[in-house]
């Protein structure tokens, strides 16, 4: 019996010893000083759409450096937290939850894609904390769907996918005068799959016709057969509702096996990396809708556009702008709210008008979307013009 | 027979105390949410690993779509909580036994292969299942389901971990499991012997995949959101690694590589793609140094740490 | 019957990528009856020395694809020296998962030293397109620089395994390797030397890719790594000339899936194909039946 209780002793010290070096190393991080306000930055800095959240975080570095070499905000300098997501939807749940119990952050910019963002979002809304995605851009990442309650603690910085899809299947009917048209979605993502379906709802609607759908998962290599296919059949336009990784490869192998007719995209289109892969001659009758056109003359996007040239070495993409309003929202928020209480933030950003930012000017609307412009964008010989700017509603 | 009862007795007891000590550390915040999310994957990765074990470590079949069976268990359960509002233990088990009952489809035509074409087909498995989830718009194609309610917490994660290995190691230690260490020594042998293989060998697929399919149950309802991109086969991969690590063929080295590489995991949090260098090398270096994993086929057994030189055989679990 | 036979010569241009990929598999696995999972990863990285061959040091294609070649040689080498030798007599399994293990490193490596962005190939050939017979056949010159690369590749693969030396070791090691050793056959340096045609046919079919698709990136081996592994099963693994036609085949069928049905079910294909060839015919079109002895 003596044997028994040593033993069982033995065992409860194992585990206690076990359990206080596993809290002991848990206080290391979380320096919350009054002096300092806590960002987090959760971005997919690996993994798969590794390139879209590094390009957000970069954005968000910007503007928050920017502002803490003016002072900061209320006095206070800006404390950004970087956090990896890895592209994986356990791992959001994971790195907000740490950002928000360990590192006491007051809100958290991204992720950038719209299942991260919702995993992310889960725990932001249990914790009333302020979230902002740059380009979280499903519908139902602002609104639970299910209620058709308005997420309180959600917002974002980009429009939804049916605003885009209905935008660009108006310009294709209206603008390019197209009777039918061809879909090509990329089938792995929820984005492409929301604008081809608002896309051929709109076009529909004005009397065009969508003649088939196709499909390709993100990292295909060959395209040639469904483009073969594609091209069998005659539609005046092609919407492609991808990112540009692949929506490059799709348009120089298309335009490789003679498919001259007009290719439509979204935002995912935008990026200086798109003219690198297709090449310039692949890029004519191209166009997509965007937030902001890179030659738009005004002080705020060339001011940007060249201090992230300068940090960064290459021209922003959609998703550095978005990011850039993003920081900039919420900075904007803490100044409204004079306050860096997250339920005053929170606040402050469902009450944010006219904020000037690379975008556009921004307001927010009751769903937590922003009302703002609209630029589609057309590719000549990979040079971007406006084709057409589309003012807040 | 008293030794084995006080034996019992005292494990026992010990769960409790971890159990208990774990949940007041939580309850009383020392522990944050941080920490319990990590606790409850190391948790499910227990799950994961030892039931993955079962069916490469003792049975000796090479499986690489546990992910997939780990998705079916996540879905379905998801659609019982979710989409039809029934209960979290119903979910649990109907998440088990969908898993399971696949793990029979897949097993009795899959294991008529050996080795290599049974890995590689078991993979191929894994990805079919995975692409019919992102082709079914019921369970939201490629996003996935979310706002799965979180009903997952220590007090469930714990106790079916526990529950899990019991079995399992019931198993093993049963006439049934020594069939299937038996194919994993010499299928040819045991065949000869009377040993009626091709239903050993589905047995060990099905509890594998069932506790799969419970673990997939307990991951859905601890994250909110599942996609079919979160079951894709690096994740068969990463529960590889643990069996492997921990030794093909012991249960408590399956627990504590669990444990370990979902510490490891935390730790290296801000080094994505140089933890996944250390865990490819880990395994080059585990398998050319000691190919049968940290523990091999021994138990880590506290007798034997109380009792120097006891005998203790290699079935004994604590 | 005109996208009909574009489809066709779609699917053959991928199919001889598949096909020069699927040899390496096959070559190992006769021989060592190993599934070498980093195959594709050393493909991968015969894609980046070509890359780098003629984007940096401005090589023209014929010598770009030979350091391609060198490289991934000995990278195949060294592989099969430092993380399978060691483990030949040791069981299945843990050669297995070595194998998987130096497959998650090298795309894990690549991703830490190449960055995970995806490169733009440098056009080394300027797209042309050949019309035959009233345009019924329509045809550019990168295909046509695919198929005679990769015939020159098979013609010289057969010379080498039935012509020479060394290539009767590997025929020997491959039918029974004891019995080989004893006939004084120097196993090791068969099994290197097989290893090294193996991936030096992946770097070939690398560099292709790159040209024809001209993107590249560190995980572009995964997919096509196991679409070709499932190319060598349809033929019969272990066989070289059904690695050639099952590769063959694998792209015709992906071709007419996506021009025909539907390509959102392109993958899910490739993975049935290998199930119902391991169920029907685990041996593949080419195989013999082998009884397994004790």
């Amino acid at each position: 019996m003596k044997k028994t209780i040593k033993r069982l002793s033995m065992l409860l010290v194992g585990v206690i010893a076990a359990s206080i070096l596993l809290s002991g190393c848990t206080k290391n991080t979380s320096a919350s000083s009054s002096d300092k306000i806590n960002v987090g930055a959760l971005f997919e800095l690996t993994g798969q759409v590794a390139s879209y959240g590094t390009s957000e975080y970069n954005a968000v570095k910007l503007y928050i450096d920017d502002t803490n070499k003016n002072g900061g905000v209320l006095g206070k300098q800006i404390n950004l937290i970087k956090a990896d997501n890895k592209s994986a939807t356990d791992e959001s749940i994971n790195q907000a939850t740490k950002l928000i119990v360990e590192n006491n952050v007051v809100a958290i910019l991204g992720p950038a894609t719209t299942g991260n963002t919702k995993a992310a979002s889960s725990i932001a809304l249990s914790k009333n904390i302020p979230l902002i995605t740059p380009s979280g851009t499903s519908f139902d990442v602002t609104v639970d769907t299910n209620t058709n309650k308005v997420k309180s603690e959600i917002f974002r910085a980009c429009y939804t996918d049916p605003y885009q899809g209905k935008v660009m299947g108006e310009f294709a009917a209206k603008d390019l005068n197209a009777k039918t048209a061809v879909i090509y979605i990329d089938n792995k993502s929820d984005y492409s799959k929301g604008l081809a379906k608002s896309f051929k709802e709109q076009f529909e609607k004005l009397g065009g016709k969508v003649i088939d759908q196709e499909a390709y998962v993100a990292g295909d290599q060959d395209f040639k057969s469904t483009l073969t296919k594609i091209k069998g059949l005659n539609a005046d336009v092609i919407f492609i509702p991808g990112y540009y990784q692949d929506t490059a490869k799709i348009a120089k192998q298309a335009r490789d096996m003679g498919i001259e007719v007009p290719l439509l995209g979204g935002d995912g289109w935008d990026s200086p990396d798109l003219l690198k892969i297709a090449g310039a001659s692949a890029l004519n009758n191209v166009y997509y809708s965007n937030h902001f056109i890179s030659t738009d003359p005004d002080p705020i996007v060339q001011d940007f556009i060249k201090k992230y040239k300068d940090a960064y070495g290459t021209e922003p993409d959609a998703f550095a702008a978005l990011a850039y309003d993003s920081a900039g929202m919420l900075v904007q928020a803490i100044k409204d709210a004079n306050s860096t209480d997250p339920a005053k933030i929170t606040d402050a950003l469902a009450n944010l008008k006219n904020f000037k930012g690379v975008t556009g000017t921004i307001s927010i609307d009751a769903q937590h979307n922003p009302i703002k412009q609209t630029v589609i964008i057309e590719l000549k010989d990979g040079k971007q013009t406006l084709k057409k700017k589309i003012s807040a509603e | 027979m008293k030794q084995i009862l006080k034996n019992r007795l005292l494990i026992f007891i010990g769960l409790f105390a971890i159990y208990g000590i774990i949940q007041i550390l939580l309850s009383t915040n020392i522990l944050n949410d941080y920490y319990e999310i990590n606790i409850v994957l190391m948790g499910i990765n227990i799950i994961l690993a030892v039931s993955l074990n079962l069916i490469n470590g003792f049975t000796g079949q090479f499986s690489l779509g546990h992910a997939g069976f780990m998705s079916i268990g996540a879905y379905t359960s998801a659609i019982i909580t979710y989409k039809l509002g029934l209960s979290f233990p119903l979910a649990l088990l109907v998440g088990g036994i969908s898993a399971g009952i696949a793990g029979i489809l897949i097993g009795i035509p899959s294991l008529r292969l050996k080795g290599d074409y049974l890995a590689i087909t078991t993979l191929g498995f894994g990805e079919i299942i995975r692409v019919i989830f992102l082709n079914t718009e019921y369970v939201g194609g490629a996003s996935g389901l979310s706002g799965i309610p979180k009903y997952t917490n220590w007090t469930w994660v714990f106790w079916m971990a526990v529950i899990t290995v019991v079995l399992i190691r019931n198993f093993i230690n049963s006439s049934y499991g020594r069939c299937c260490v038996a194919i994993r020594e010499d299928e040819t042998a045991a065949e000869s012997m009377g040993i009626n293989t091709t239903f050993y060998k589905t047995l060990a697929f099905t509890i594998g995949a069932f506790f799969a399919g419970i673990g997939g149950a307990l991951y859905a309802h601890n994250f909110y959101i599942i996609q079919p991109e979160t079951f894709n086969f690096m994740k068969s991969f990463d529960i590889l690694t643990m069996v492997v690590l921990g030794g093909l063929g012991s249960i408590t080295g399956s627990i504590l590589s669990a444990i370990f590489l979902t510490f490891v995991y935390a730790v290296l949090q801000d080094y994505a793609a140089l933890r996944m260098v250390i865990y490819s090398l880990l395994l080059i270096i585990v398998m050319l140094f000691r190919p049968e994993g940290l523990m091999g086929t021994r138990e880590f057994s506290l007798k034997k740490l109380f009792k120097k030189g006891d005998e203790s055989s290699e079935f004994t679990v604590n | 019957m005109k996208t009909f036979i574009e489809q066709l010569i779609n699917g053959l241009s991928l199919g001889s990528i598949y096909a020069l990929i699927a040899l390496g598999y096959t070559m190992v696995y006769g021989i060592m009856k190993l599934i070498n999972f980093a195959h594709g990863d050393i493909y991968m990285v015969g894609a980046f020395t070509g890359f780098f061959a003629s984007t940096y040091l401005h090589l023209g294609f014929v010598p770009s694809l030979l350091l391609a070649m060198l490289v991934s040689l000995i990278l195949g080498v060294t592989i099969e020296r430092v993380a399978y030798r060691p483990l030949r007599d040791k069981s299945k399994i843990s050669i297995l998962i070595t194998a998987i293990g130096v497959s998650l490193l090298l795309e894990n490596g690549g991703i830490i030293l190449l960055s995970p962005q995806v490169r733009t190939y440098p056009q080394i050939f300027k797209q042309h397109m050949y019309s035959f017979f009233n345009g019924i056949i329509t045809i550019s010159n990168q295909q046509i620089v695919i198929f005679v690369v990769s015939i020159i590749m098979m013609v010289g693969l057969q010379l080498i395994i039935y012509k020479t030396k060394i290539g009767k070791a590997m025929r020997a090691v491959s039918t029974d390797p004891d019995a080989a050793k004893l006939m004084g056959v120097n196993v090791d340096r068969t099994v290197s030397f097989t290893f090294a045609i193996g991936s030096a046919l992946a770097a070939v079919a690398g560099v292709l890719v790159g040209i024809y698709y001209n993107s590249i990136d560190p995980l572009m081996g995964i997919m096509p790594g196991l679409k070709a592994f499932i190319a060598a099963v349809l033929g019969g693994i272990g066989i070289i000339p059904g690695a050639m036609v099952g590769g063959l085949l694998m792209g015709v069928i992906e071709a007419l899936v996506s021009g025909y049905g539907s390509s959102l079910y392109r993958d899910g294909v490739s993975f049935a194909i290998l199930i119902i060839i391991l169920l029907i015919k685990p041996t593949g079109l080419f195989g013999k039946n082998v009884r397994e002895k004790v």
